[in-house]
């Protein structure tokens, strides 16, 4: 369970976040969406502490997250686009987050074996392309079954098998009541995933709900012309 | 000089030493010096076997020979000069002088020599003492292997080592001097030789020459010293083999040259002074194969000397080559290697085919303003050294070595310099 | 979370040491510096040359390769700061680490000539040391302003920029004008003003702190009361290495505090 509340964050003269309240409920998938700078990634980092907001509150289970980085051992995140130090292999990035966590975290092997990993662990990381970035990105959001995930553009570059193992990952983490925050720019996948959707147009919330819900306020059965029409200012 | 003359004196030289020898020693029935001297005839030896004799100031004027033997103690007590000696042919042997007095108006010294001939100290310690070897109007003297060390701090309280004034025919070799005001010094000196001393800790010079001419020095080192060497007022002086080291400090210099003339610097090798040498009204006087290493200032020529040569020397190291106060110059530089020189050798020759002005930029520049020396290896005094050295504008022209070596100059497989003679 | 600091200490050293930059600055120092050394034939012009190196080049590498690491890792400063650490910890652990690339780099690259040199040629191991000191206090300075550089600005051709302008600044522009006002002031007594002046850029500092033991002959040659005191005594020394300490502490003191409050 993630909760915000009045988040408000201005760049110099520029306000992303107008303060947005919301709810994401654990066992639920949460798709955030809106236009190119609608404060998307902002809300994230919000809850990840990557961005300090002007005012409002974020709570992590109850506890609040702001300036109290204990609260991210609950989290799991994916970047956009992850990057390593480029000399070093792999396996070490997970050895150091293992090491940073304080935790061995669980099934590594599997998780390994699920993204096809094997291989490209033991290379320098800056000869593995996007995809497999993604893929050790992936893993390491997973890897210490956080209750907590927030994943942006997390099927980006992927191949299509690997997408689909990676979708089946994040139903079975739902069913396992974990709560999970996302964005994608692929309609379909959110259509596929998510349970909830929360709709930002230029920092504020238009809209906040189930997916029928949303249906049924735009009278569109397709997600992407349902946004579309909320786009529109319907 | 008539040949029975001659005979005479030959036979005076070899013939076996006569006089009688009369010991002093506290046990003796001659207890004191004072004693045998006046018991003591022309020609005696006075033995001395250990003791201490503070006999206030004695006064020779016997032709005698002074022994000390387990080394006896002469003591002034601070008070007086110890021992003054009027006569010729006195040797002095084996003592320890300490506690020759401090005096204002009078020189007082351990042992003065006053109008003497034929002298001789040796292997004697001076310990503390205002003035310890004086040599006043006395010639044909020796002074060897003499240890001479007093307590100087400043140049009023504290007198020389070995002190001659309007002397001549003496030779100073093999003696260490340390903490006088100036370690040798020199007054209407001439046709002396000073050689392999050391001389070190002195308050003012190592070695100091006034109004004095056809002196020799070779061998010797002067280290840490107001001035290793100064030369003043003096003319044909030849400077030889010397060693002139840490010589540091606001005023300090290896070679100090002020108003002399007709003299010759010879593989000497000037290392860590402030200034290697200085020459302040210096004329016609040769500079040949020494070496400078690691100074401050190698070489600090006022522009009043003239006709100075410098030449097959080596510059290694120094902050500065040369400094002068005027951009003119009668002097002139040859065939010197300087480690700076960035020049090339088309031909072959060993010969850099473009010249070197040793004078740079940056030290024109720190000569009037002294403060921009903390500038001194900054990136923008190499850029500006870089410009001037290719668009010469304000060092001067007229010092410019155009034939500078290659490489480092190598005494020993060079060839003879010019007029070079042992004396 | 004190173990943070130390692990992120060593991710980045493990990380930069293997890196060909870092490997690349050492090997091409060490050309360079034994190339200057095996030419010239006297140990202290060869002091002085490399004193040049550390002066121009130390700064300017220990600029351009912090900014590099900066940039290049900040998507991994990201992921790592979404674990439960804080972000002083990692900022210091970064610094550390950096620096201590840096450091080690220079150290091989003009130690290791000087060592081989020292086999068959007398050195004045004294100030051999001191410029082994100056020069790695001039990199945790460099690198120090190098990461504020890093974090206060993102666009990283900007802070490319402004890290050549300070560079130039500092070892060109700065010394022109102390310069000027000790040759525009001529007669006035400007003694403490010129030290305080070449106490300020850490350029000045590191070189003052090598000319103390280098160029004492000629430093001692002129007799201001205030120069010679602090030259001539190991108070200019001392002085002169605290000062370098401040110019670590206080931009990595101001870097880490924007870490830590910045928008990522």
């Amino acid at each position: 369970m993630v909760e915000v509340e009045a988040l408000t964050k201005r760049y110099g003269t520029l306000e992303v976040l107008k303060g947005v309240s919301a709810r994401f409920e654990p066992g639920r998938v949460t798709a955030v969406v809106g236009p190119n700078a609608s404060g998307k990634t902002t809300l994230m980092k919000c809850i990840l502490g990557l961005v300090v907001p002007d005012g409002g509150a974020v709570r992590v289970h109850g506890e609040n997250a702001l300036g109290n980085p204990a609260v991210r051992a609950k989290i799991g995140y994916m970047p956009q686009d992850p990057r390593f130090p480029e000399n070093i292999t792999g396996r070490e990035v997970v050895a150091w987050i293992q090491e940073l966590r304080g935790s061995r975290g669980r099934d590594l092997e599997s998780l390994i074996e699920r993204f096809g990993l094997e291989a490209a662990l033991s290379q320098p990381t800056r000869v593995l392309s996007g995809g497999t970035r993604q893929k050790l990105s992936a893993l390491l959001a997973f890897l210490f079954d956080p209750p907590v995930l927030i994943l942006d553009e997390p099927t980006a570059g992927l191949d299509p098998l690997a997408s689909s193992r990676f979708k089946d990952l994040v139903a079975a983490s739902r069913d396992a009541g974990k709560t999970i925050i996302m964005t994608s720019h692929v309609m379909s996948e959110l259509e596929e995933l998510a349970d909830r959707v929360l709709f930002l147009l230029e920092g504020t919330v238009i809209f906040s709900g189930g997916l029928e819900e949303l249906r049924e306020r735009t009278g569109e059965a397709k997600l992407e012309r349902a946004v579309a029409r909320l786009m529109e200012g319907a | 000089m008539s040949p029975s003359r001659l005979l005479l004196l030959l036979l005076l030289a070899f013939a076996p030493a006569w006089g009688r020898t009369l010991t002093v020693c506290p046990t003796c029935p001659l207890k004191t010096l004072k004693a045998a001297f006046a018991a003591a005839d022309d020609d005696d030896t006075v033995v001395v076997d250990g003791g201490h004799y503070a006999e206030g100031h004695l006064v020779l004027e016997k032709s005698l020979r002074l022994v000390g033997k387990h080394l006896p103690v002469i003591d002034g007590e601070g008070k007086v000069e110890i021992l003054t000696v009027k006569a010729n042919g006195v040797s002095i042997e084996g003592f320890e002088f300490r506690g020759a007095g401090v005096n204002f108006v009078e020189d007082q010294a351990a042992v003065k020599f006053v109008d003497a001939e034929r002298c001789l100290v040796q292997k004697n310690r001076f310990v503390d003492n205002f003035f310890a070897i004086y040599l006043q109007r006395s010639r044909h003297c020796r002074i060897l292997d003499n240890y001479i060390v007093s307590n100087a701090e400043n140049e009023l309280y504290s007198g020389n080592g070995i002190h001659l004034w309007n002397s001549y025919d003496v030779d100073i070799e093999g003696n260490y001097v340390a903490h006088h005001r100036d370690g040798i010094y020199l007054e209407f000196v001439r046709d002396s030789r000073i050689v392999n001393n050391v001389s070190e800790d002195q308050v003012r010079y190592g070695l100091h020459f006034m109004f004095s001419e056809h002196n020799v020095f070779r061998h010797n080192v002067f280290r840490h010293s107001g001035a290793g060497v100064a030369v003043m007022y003096s003319k044909h002086t030849l400077m030889v083999d010397n060693r002139f080291e840490y010589n540091w400090g606001g005023a300090s210099y290896g070679l100090l040259l002020k108003d002399i003339d007709d003299s010759d610097i010879r593989r000497n090798v000037f290392y860590r002074n402030t200034v290697g040498i200085y020459a302040d009204g210096s004329n016609r006087t040769s500079v040949y194969a020494n070496d400078f290493v690691q100074n401050g200032y190698a070489l600090r020529i006022f522009a009043n000397s003239m006709g100075m040569i410098f030449m097959y020397n080596n510059f290694l190291g120094n902050t500065f080559d040369v400094t002068t106060n005027s951009t003119k110059s009668y002097n002139s530089y040859l065939k010197n290697y300087w480690d700076k020189y960035q020049g090339y050798d088309l031909d072959k020759n060993g010969i850099g085919d473009v010249p070197y002005r040793p004078v740079s930029l940056f030290a024109m520049m720190s000569e009037n303003y002294p403060q921009a020396l903390v500038l001194l290896h900054s990136p923008l005094v190499q850029l500006l050294n870089q410009a001037e050295r290719v668009f010469p504008v304000f060092t001067p022209k007229a010092i410019e070595d155009d034939q500078p070596m290659m490489f480092r100059i190598l005494w020993s497989k060079s060839k003879p310099l010019p007029s070079d003679t042992a004396p | 979370m004190r173990g943070t600091t130390y692990k992120i200490f060593k991710y980045t050293l493990s990380d930069l040491l293997r890196s060909r930059w870092i490997l690349g600055y050492a090997l091409l120092f060490a050309a360079v510096a034994g190339g200057i050394l095996y030419l010239g034939d006297q140990p202290t012009q060869a002091v002085v040359s490399v004193l040049n190196l550390v002066i121009l080049v130390v700064p300017l590498v220990s600029l351009v390769l912090g900014l590099m690491y900066h940039y290049a890792n900040r998507d991994f400063a990201l992921l790592v700061l979404t674990q439960p650490v804080h972000r002083a910890s990692v900022f210091r652990g970064q610094f550390f680490g950096l620096s201590l690339a840096l450091v080690l780099a220079y150290l091989v690259g003009a130690g290791v000539p000087f060592a081989l040199y020292a086999i068959a040629n007398p050195v004045d191991w004294a100030q051999v040391g001191l410029v082994l000191l100056a020069g790695t206090l001039v990199s945790l300075v460099f690198t120090a302003l190098a990461l504020y550089i890093g974090v206060a600005q993102d666009e990283r051709v900007r802070a490319l920029g402004l890290a050549i302008g300070i560079w130039f600044a500092l070892t060109m522009i700065y010394d022109s004008l102390l310069l000027l006002l000790i040759v525009l002031a001529e007669a006035y007594p400007i003694d403490p003003w010129v030290i305080g002046l070449s106490m300020v850029n850490p350029v000045d500092l590191a070189r003052v702190m090598v000319l103390l033991k280098l160029d004492t002959a000629a430093l001692m040659g002129y007799t201001g009361a205030v120069f010679n005191k602090f030259l001539g005594s190991n108070l200019g020394l001392l002085l002169a290495f605290l000062a370098l300490v401040v110019w670590v502490a206080v931009p990595a003191w101001r870097a880490q505090r924007v870490f830590a409050r910045r928008d990522f």
